[in-house]
């Protein structure tokens, strides 16, 4: 049996888990240079503002249409505002921004690191005795973990206001009726459960494109190569951490209802 | 002069280096010594191990066996503070000059003083003497009037240049060179060795230069070796070098077509 792809795997696996220790460790024994955290800040949050407002939006309006148009034929088109907020709070919200940050912010990363790697760039900051776990990984993975419930809470919010909009100038819904069950049946539980799902992608997208990067070779090729396959990596795991963190956070709800009440209100 | 070195302490001792990738044993127990203030060139052919050998001595990669001492300390083995303190009097020009891609030429020479300040002066460097030094570091490589110029815009010569620059800016007091004249045209690989020349005179610093260039070596060596099967074959001056009765090196110089240059020459 030729189980070199297996351990090929398992190698890249060990290496990943150790960059990511080495990266939280770096990032708190010796954070990087607020500059360059500033600048990740600034490329991942501020730049993804557009394309984060036509996402929420978008999905926004279509969740509202679909609630509306399904639910008119059981006569509960009122918890069509609920339903447009829920789901983009505990679901929509946190994956769709992570998908949209993968392919704009993600793939970029890996595809700039793999030039560097492949252009012995990388090399040049070691001979220059920068260690560029802190140059290079660590500002993108402080960004990273800020900016992505940032931008989840902004992707929500757009999400709320495009619902709101499709659901009383289109279909003609009272506002009152789509407002008034949100600050009753939101809970901060919500909140919760989307903020630490985007904090949960974002440590992924950044740590798997970051790894993806670093580990590029052979030219041109192999950094296209790197990048298609941090995407694709990126989403799958998303996408996996998301139904692993559901059920985490899910069957927390007792323990929190019981200990911090305030969590669940 | 080879007499000579023998009796000092070398400021680099490799010992029993092994590298290997996959299959391909690339190092297998090479062993050298650099005095203080001389400039070794490394022969050997494309592919032979001679970037790694430089890559294992700056730190980039770790080799699976052997030592590498710089001032009588094993920089593999050494405490975190004893590697860092050795790094940061070393330095590289790579084969492809590694600028940063995304800083213009000022700020890629500047970079080192940037992060870590001058190691060699206690005060603290301040952003208008990082300027005049990386000013002056240009100017020394006659690429005055290219600061605001990023590494896209560069020629492949003035890429070499300023990735000099970029090295001799901080006097590093171990400087290694990567095929510093491959794909160059002779003129430009000439000045490149000028260049080399001229800092390593003014900075009086311990250098290696890897390359396949004979013509390179003659121009910028003290002394020559041929890398060859994972080791270190024949290490002498370059006049006793071309005299040496060893068909490597011999079948090398043919294959380097300036066999009657030399014999004629030097």
């Amino acid at each position: 049996m030729n189980n070199i792809p297996f351990t090929k795997f398992l190698t890249s696996l060990g290496e990943y888990f150790v960059l990511i220790v080495n990266v939280f460790w770096v990032s708190i024994r010796q954070p990087p240079q607020f500059s360059l955290i500033r600048n990740q800040l600034y490329d991942i949050g501020v730049a993804s503002l557009p394309v984060i407002s036509i996402t929420g939006f978008s999905t926004g309006i279509v969740l509202a249409a679909q609630a509306f148009f399904q639910l008119s034929s059981y006569g509960l088109t009122s918890v069509t505002g609920l339903m447009v907020a829920k789901a983009m709070m505990v679901e929509m919200g946190p994956v769709l921004t992570a998908f949209m940050i993968t392919g704009r912010v993600g793939a970029s990363m890996c595809a700039e690191l793999g030039t560097m790697r492949v252009t012995e760039q990388i090399d040049a900051l070691k001979s220059m005795a920068v260690n560029p776990l802190r140059y290079l990984i660590a500002p993108r993975f402080i960004g990273g973990i800020i900016m992505l419930p940032l931008l989840t809470i902004y992707s929500c919010f757009m999400g709320i206001v495009g619902g709101y909009m499709i659901a009383v100038y289109y279909y003609g819904m009272d506002p009152q009726t789509f407002l008034d069950p949100l600050p009753v049946h939101l809970d901060n539980f919500d909140l919760f459960s989307g903020i630490v799902k985007s904090i949960f992608f974002g440590i992924v997208i950044v740590t798997i494109s970051c790894y993806k990067g670093m580990t590029s070779r052979g030219g041109a090729k192999g950094v296209g190569r790197s990048t298609t396959n941090s995407v694709v990596v990126c989403y799958s795991v998303i996408l996996i951490t998301n139904f692993l963190i559901t059920i985490g956070i899910n069957s927390l709800y007792p323990f929190l209802e019981k200990y911090i009440p305030w969590m669940v209100k | 002069m080879d007499g000579e070195m023998t009796e000092k302490q070398p400021k680099i001792r490799v010992r029993d280096l092994w590298k290997q990738y996959g299959s391909l044993k690339v190092l297998t127990g090479l062993d050298l010594d650099v005095y203080e203030g001389e400039t070794i060139v490394i022969l050997g052919r494309s592919g032979v191990g001679k970037s790694v050998l430089l890559k294992q001595i700056m730190g980039i990669e770790v080799p699976d066996k052997g030592s590498i001492e710089v001032d009588g300390i094993n920089i593999l083995t050494g405490t975190r503070q004893e590697k860092q303190n050795a790094y940061m009097q070393m330095g590289m020009l790579f084969q492809g000059a590694a600028l940063f891609d995304s800083m213009n030429v000022v700020e890629n020479t500047s970079f080192y003083l940037n992060q870590h300040g001058d190691p060699r002066q206690s005060e603290p460097i301040t952003s208008q003497e990082i300027r005049e030094r990386a000013s002056e570091a240009l100017k020394m490589v006659d690429l005055e009037g290219t600061e605001e110029k990023m590494p896209s815009d560069l020629s492949g010569g003035m890429r070499k240049r300023a990735g000099l620059a970029r090295l001799i800016v901080y006097r590093p007091n171990i400087m290694l060179f990567d095929e510093p004249t491959t794909g160059l045209d002779p003129i430009t690989a000439m000045q490149i060795n000028k260049l080399i020349k001229k800092t390593q005179a003014e900075l009086k610093a311990t250098s290696i230069v890897v390359t396949h260039d004979i013509r390179s070596a003659l121009e910028v060596g003290d002394r020559l070796a041929l890398h060859h099967d994972g080791e270190i074959l024949h290490i002498t001056t370059k006049e006793e070098f071309f005299q040496i009765d060893d068909p490597v090196i011999q079948t090398f110089i043919q294959n380097a077509e300036v066999s009657k240059s030399m014999s004629g020459g030097h």
